[in-house]
């Protein structure tokens, strides 16, 4: 006889009360991120030379500058996660944990904005 | 009656082995990455302050120690890269068998080197020789 409540039988979600939404979205992640970080080596590679000309230049064409906004805020939400997992296993006490996982969100929260708004204000800007 | 061998937790027998290193690489790599998003939002966000503030972080970036540390993220970059590639076929059930993981383990880091190798030659080319 089990006492697991149909729901929770259903749901299938265990002790951690979370299901396989972190291991899919790190995969998600890393598949678009090989195609954003390939096509964002390759393309840096291609300017002219990397004066501020050349890279504001490219980064106001409209194609690079929503690619790399995807960029930016695919790697920083694929860093979240595997940040986020190394947090978990190494870092013991529950206080520090949660802690240092606040801090840890906190950043890549502000790294992403801070990047994609840089992007934009590139894009929108006059041309150079 | 002789004392029985009692078993021991995996961490205490098993043989070191290139594939456990290429393993703990990529978390290592990953973690150091994580830094490297600190100086990828620091040359955008310098770029979209104007050309004075992009030339500030470019002197930064290519001091000995930005380059140092770009080329150290670089080599992260191709290894977590190529490696992921390799974990992502794992996950899809491929490349299990021993002989495979290893060619392919191989193949990852000698890959990463390589693929850093030319990104600062092409780099270097780029920048007419004065990388």
């Amino acid at each position: 006889m089990s006492l697991r409540s149909p729901l929770s039988k259903v749901l299938g979600r265990g002790s951690a009360k979370n299901g396989v939404g972190h291991w899919w979205a790190q995969r998600v992640t890393a598949s678009a991120l090989i195609l954003l970080t390939a096509w964002f080596v390759i393309a840096l590679l291609s300017l002219p030379a990397l004066d501020y000309a050349s890279v504001a230049a490219w980064v106001h064409a409209p194609l690079s500058a929503v690619l790399l906004s995807l960029l930016v805020g695919t790697l920083v939400y694929h860093s979240q996660l595997g940040v986020q997992v190394v947090v978990e296993d190494y870092v013991a006490s529950k206080g520090i944990k949660v802690l240092t996982m606040l801090i840890v969100n906190f950043v890549h929260v502000l790294l992403g904005a801070l990047g994609v708004f840089a992007v934009l204000r590139v894009a929108f800007g006059a041309a150079v | 009656m002789a004392k029985r061998e009692r078993p021991l937790s995996p961490f205490m027998h098993y043989r070191w082995q290139y594939t456990n290193t290429l393993s703990i690489l990529h978390r290592l790599t990953g973690l150091f990455l994580a830094f490297g998003l600190i100086a990828l939002v620091y040359w955008l966000v310098a770029l979209a302050g104007g050309p004075e503030q992009y030339a500030d972080a470019a002197a930064v970036l290519s001091s000995p120690l930005g380059n140092l540390a770009l080329v150290a993220w670089s080599l992260s970059f191709f290894y977590h890269f190529l490696n992921g590639i390799r974990h992502l076929f794992w996950d899809a059930g491929h490349g299990f068998e021993l002989k495979v993981a290893r060619q392919t383990g191989w193949a990852t880091f000698i890959g990463a080197i390589v693929l850093t190798a030319i990104f600062w030659t092409v780099l270097a080319v780029q920048m007419g020789g004065a990388a």
